[in-house]
């Protein structure tokens, strides 16, 4: 019974998208870390994706407006800061959507030095493929994204940074 | 007050205050580039910076109002002086993290005093960011084996976002440095100025102390060598001079200030201090 209703409700969360980057949903994120249900409450833990993401606490909202107009009276929803989000935990689906909305996915490099300098990943252009792209900041329109430039088709694009 | 040595779990509260302060100040400092930045890549860059700070501070300040509401309320009155936090406690109501960012007056803050020092120019907010990210970096990294698990849980999540402020600080130390004749003698000018403000993160006070024997703290000695030669190297790339002066200014982290905290508290606390409970 209760395993159904598990199914049931990561359905719906299914649909919960994430304000920023609508086409992801909040699954293909993989900020859902855990859904539990003890008679009439439902518990949604929820891991942010960099800690002063203002998305955090509208998605928390859609979450709970998405199980109260399901019938849930009581929805709590929990933060878990630890283990630390990553963009390992995003679905290949949801890395397949953002390369169709024109984001650049996150790709793990095994090359990754965190104290190093000037070191420019490359990313591959989202809309004509070339891997003779550029990065022009770090930091983008959201955290979670940073800026590049294809040299190519010349067309700028944003990358999902791989966290 | 300040230097009374305390109980536990009062010292484990104050110190989550002074990281919590040392993110909520340089991220409110930060944000004052908001709008101001000389090319719309680094206005982003910087107003990222002081969120990944903002977000930081909250998770903290959350940490610690927990823990004052949990203290006896004898003891919740000693802690804080401000007129507004006291009519709060006197009332018996729980705090939460805008109390503790709102308000606190002056004298309540423990961040570092580099944390406070102005913008100026952008080598001057540059350097400030560099000294700091190098602390910040190596300083998270050992509190994620702090026994506190909240404390430890911030630390893993935050360290990611600090090795992004501290690439972007390095670099543009570099290019400042290693740039034009007018770039590298205003970014070593910057860094002279606001050398004098390191020694200060490296002072162990007696939240430090006790902390660090609770094991919920870092042991700030051992990360300054670190420190020390991330900036070494770093400088050297930059072709900058370490500077020699030894004297260092110290006081934020035990409560005492420069001008300039008040300047930025009017200006951050203004709304809750006129309206208060204000909510948008």
């Amino acid at each position: 019974m209760t395993t159904d209703i598990k199914a049931q409700i990561y359905q719906w969360l299914q649909q919960v998208t994430d304000p920023e980057v609508p086409v992801l949903t909040i699954l293909d994120l993989g900020i859902v870390r855990d859904v539990r249900i003890a008679d009439d409450e439902v518990t949604i833990v929820i891991t942010p994706t960099y800690s002063g993401c203002p998305a955090m606490d509208v998605i928390g909202i859609n979450i709970r407006m998405a199980l109260l107009s399901r019938g849930f009276k009581r929805v709590h929803i929990e933060q878990q800061l630890s283990p630390a989000w990553t963009t390992d935990w995003m679905s290949e689906d949801g890395k397949r959507k953002l390369k169709e909305y024109g984001i650049a996915p996150p790709v793990r490099k095994t090359s990754d030095n965190p104290l190093g300098l000037f070191e420019d990943d490359n990313i591959p252009c989202p809309r004509c493929h070339s891997e003779h792209t550029e990065l022009v900041s770090r930091f983008g329109p959201t955290s979670c994204k940073s800026l590049y430039k294809c040299l190519d088709c010349k067309e700028p694009f944003e990358h999902f940074k791989c966290h | 007050m300040t230097n009374q040595p305390v109980n536990q779990s009062t010292n484990r509260l104050l110190y989550t205050l002074q990281i919590a302060d040392n993110a909520l100040i340089l991220g409110h400092r930060i944000s004052e580039w908001c709008g101001h930045g000389p090319i719309l890549e680094q206005d982003i860059a910087l107003t990222n910076t002081a969120l990944d700070h903002l977000g930081q501070a909250r998770s903290l300040y959350q940490h610690a109002a927990d823990m004052f509401n949990a203290l006896p309320a004898d003891e919740q009155k000693t802690l804080f002086s401000s007129t507004a936090l006291q009519n709060k406690i006197t009332k018996g109501e729980n705090i939460d993290e805008d109390d503790l960012a709102y308000l606190r007056d002056g004298w309540d803050f423990r961040n570092a005093l580099l944390a406070e020092q102005p913008n100026k120019d952008w080598a001057y907010t540059v350097v400030r960011s560099f000294l700091y990210d190098t602390f910040n970096f190596y300083f998270y990294a050992a509190l994620q084996n702090s026994k506190d698990v909240v404390l430890a849980a911030v630390a893993e999540k935050s360290l990611k976002e600090v090795t992004y402020h501290l690439r972007w600080s390095s670099e543009w130390m570099i290019r400042l440095g290693d740039g034009t004749d007018e770039s590298k003698a205003r970014v070593q000018e910057a860094l002279d100025s606001y050398w004098a403000y390191t020694g200060e993160l490296f002072e162990t006070t007696v939240v430090d102390k006790t902390a660090l024997a609770d094991g919920i703290g870092v042991d700030i000695a051992a990360i300054k060598t670190q420190w020390q030669q991330r900036v070494n190297t770093v400088l050297e790339e930059a072709t900058l001079t370490l500077p020699t002066n030894t004297w260092m200014h110290s006081g934020g982290k035990e409560c005492r200030h420069s001008e300039h905290l008040g300047y930025i508290l009017a200006e951050m606390q203004f709304m809750q201090r006129a309206y208060p409970d204000m909510e948008w």
